[in-house]
């Protein structure tokens, strides 16, 4: 029996697919409709302790492969985020609270005011390229803040922390290494990249009313798998490979680059709510293909020999 | 592959429907628009906002939109040869009507169905508003039903009386489509339950990406951007948001 089910952090997944912060996951309804359509595990989108409105619209759009977006971390704020996810059992898989903060008391702050909530694992993005005040516009993904943040996170829970990277970092294995040495469990590798701006070449204007954005889709996924392949080397702690998984495909190379999690955030625009399923079909068919069984065979293969 | 950018186009003409409701008139560069879509507006450097198209021309579209906040007030304020952007359309339209559909449009409501209207048999369009001067398209549909709250126009009350008298009256009735204040909606899907015809209603939320990405529309289980927003009535009723909670 070929088997695509995946144990991450303790959390027993049905298939190693999650849902990346930002994409649907703002309330209980949308995340069940995520989990419904097949995804092994869903993170919510990034809450910090005020609301922010974020930015204006035009907030994302997409030129063929490349999609880029500038929300802003829009959201409501760690006290309303509390009533929003007060019953998240009923998504029916594993969730990931994402917490974000200017500074590490912040993470600190949301992490105590929603530890009530069941959450399975804690992510921490310290890469998000476009918004002031946060990851890599307020220096965030340097080896040392991230030692820093991660080290302040880890008093505040017992919960498994994954730390979200950005593949901008010129050091990028010394910052996943910091990361493991401040006692993070995982990695997320990675946010969006960028930023990068279109003009309207109508009217003159930059497209997003922020400018400037974060770029995601299948455009990026040769440097995710780069980076994961990079970062694998480097530590022990699991990977979440992030950034452009579309296919069945693009899921079994970046385990084979060494991925424990797949995040698909993107991939739901290009293929529909139900591209959990379709991309889980597609590597079970791949691996019947090819005579395997289960996904250990596949995993961080591109580096032996 | 996807391309969902606004398309930038020069205004071709603004003008005033009736109190506060203006229609914009650009290019046609819709591909296979379905009534009931809607498309994603751009003012470069302000914002970007979601609306109906209430004129589905060969050469042209109009939108129409009602003057509420900035966005409107400063698309009102715009000049033939301005450019705005379109980005879409987006989302899934009314089924297709025969004559004898009822359309049914309250306040600014109305103008997503106007195209619908000019399919369906002259004496099917119900229009209402509060009082005559925000009456939308007297004279586009002069055989419409006309109902305001006031009585300064048609008759006094509300539309949904109109499709009550007209469902009681005469069989002929294939379904009935409907956008408006969702109180109205709502007295509209127990009307139609009660005469056992079909119906379909458009909601509106607040919309950011319109194509099901940020989660912003979310009605309950829905998500209005892709999943409607034109729905089946049997999709929403028991949603526990519809005519009761809309996020900001
Ligand atoms: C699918 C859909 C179709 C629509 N079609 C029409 C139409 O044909 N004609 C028309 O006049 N209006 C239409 N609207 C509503 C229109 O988008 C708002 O009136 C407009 O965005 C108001 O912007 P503002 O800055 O002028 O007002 P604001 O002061 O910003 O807001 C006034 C009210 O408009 C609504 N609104 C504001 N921003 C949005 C948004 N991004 N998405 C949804 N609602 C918003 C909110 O309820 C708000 O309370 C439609 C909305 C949706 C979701
Ligand atoms: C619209 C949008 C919103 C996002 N919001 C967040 C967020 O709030 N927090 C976060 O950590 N990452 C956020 N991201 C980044 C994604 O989680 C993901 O890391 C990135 O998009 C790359 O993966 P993908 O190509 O599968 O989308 C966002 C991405 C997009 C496209
Ligand atoms: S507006 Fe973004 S999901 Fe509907």
């Amino acid at each position: 029996m070929i088997t695509i089910k995946s144990d991450f952090l303790g959390m027993k997944l049905s298939n190693p697919l999650i849902l990346a912060s930002g994409i649907m996951g703002i309330s209980v309804g949308s995340m069940k409709k995520i989990a419904d359509n097949g995804a092994g595990a869903v993170t919510i989108k990034s809450i910090s302790k005020e609301e922010r409105l974020g930015h204006n619209n035009p907030t994302m759009f997409s030129f063929g492969d490349v999609f880029m977006n500038a929300v802003g971390y829009s959201n409501p704020g760690m006290i309303e985020a509390k009533k929003e996810f007060s019953d998240i059992d009923r998504i029916g898989v594993p969730v990931i609270g994402s917490v974000i903060g200017t500074k590490a008391d912040d993470f600190v702050a949301v992490i105590e005011e929603l530890k009530d909530i069941k959450f399975d694992a804690i992510e921490i993005p310290l890469s998000c390229p476009h918004t002031p005040g946060f990851g890599v516009l307020a220096g965030q993904g340097t080896p040392e803040a991230t030692y820093r943040i991660t080290k302040a996170v880890r008093k505040a829970t017992r919960l498994p922390i994954i730390i979200k990277l950005s593949a901008n970092a010129p050091d990028l294995t010394i910052v996943a290494k910091a990361a493991e040495k401040a006692g993070a469990d995982a990695i997320n590798m990675g946010n969006t990249h960028g930023p990068g701006m279109r003009i309207d070449i109508d009217s003159g204007k930059p497209i997003l009313d922020f400018k400037v954005g974060g770029i995601s889709g299948p455009a990026i996924t040769p440097v995710t798998v780069r980076c994961v392949y990079d970062i694998y080397e480097s530590i022990k702690i699991p990977i979440i490979g992030t950034g452009g998984i579309t296919t069945g495909r693009d899921a079994i190379e970046m385990m084979m680059a060494g991925a424990l999690g797949l995040g698909v955030g993107t991939g739901i625009y290009y293929r529909g709510f139900d591209v959990f399923k379709k991309i889980a079909n597609e590597m079970k068919d791949w691996m019947k293909k090819k005579g395997h069984l289960s996904l250990k065979e596949i995993i961080g293969v591109a580096h032996e020999g | 592959m996807r391309d969902d950018y606004p398309r930038s186009l020069e205004i071709l003409e603004i003008e005033k429907e009736a109190k506060d409701l203006f229609t914009v008139f650009v290019k046609n560069t819709l591909d296979g628009f379905v009534p009931g879509q809607f498309v994603m507006v751009w003012i470069p450097s302000v914002d970007e906002k979601p609306f109906g198209v209430s004129y589905l021309e060969k050469d042209r579209i109009g939108i129409t939109f009602e003057v509420k906040g900035k966005f409107t007030k400063k698309l009102a304020g715009m000049k033939k040869a301005d450019i705005i952007g379109i980005r879409g359309p987006y989302g899934i339209g009314f089924p297709d009507p025969d004559s004898s559909t009822i359309v049914i449009g309250g306040g600014c409501g109305v103008s997503s169905l106007a195209p619908l209207m000019e399919k369906v048999k002259k004496s099917n369009s119900i229009i209402g508003a509060r009082s005559k001067d925000m009456l939308l398209f007297r004279n586009r549909f002069e055989d419409a039903h006309f109902t305001t709250d006031d009585g300064t126009f048609g008759k006094k009350g509300f539309v949904t009386e109109i499709l009550e008298e007209k469902l009681s009256a005469l069989d002929k009735v294939s379904q009935v489509f409907c956008c408006g204040p969702e109180i109205m909606m709502s007295r509209v899907i127990e009307i139609c339950k009660k005469h056992r015809k079909k119906c379909f209603i458009s909601m509106e939320r607040y919309m950011k990406c319109g194509f099901g990405v940020c989660g912003q529309c979310m009605c309950g289980d829905k998500v209005v951007c892709n999943e409607g927003p034109v729905f089946e009535s049997k999709d929403v009723e028991g949603n526990p948001e519809f005519n009761h909670f809309a996020k900001d």
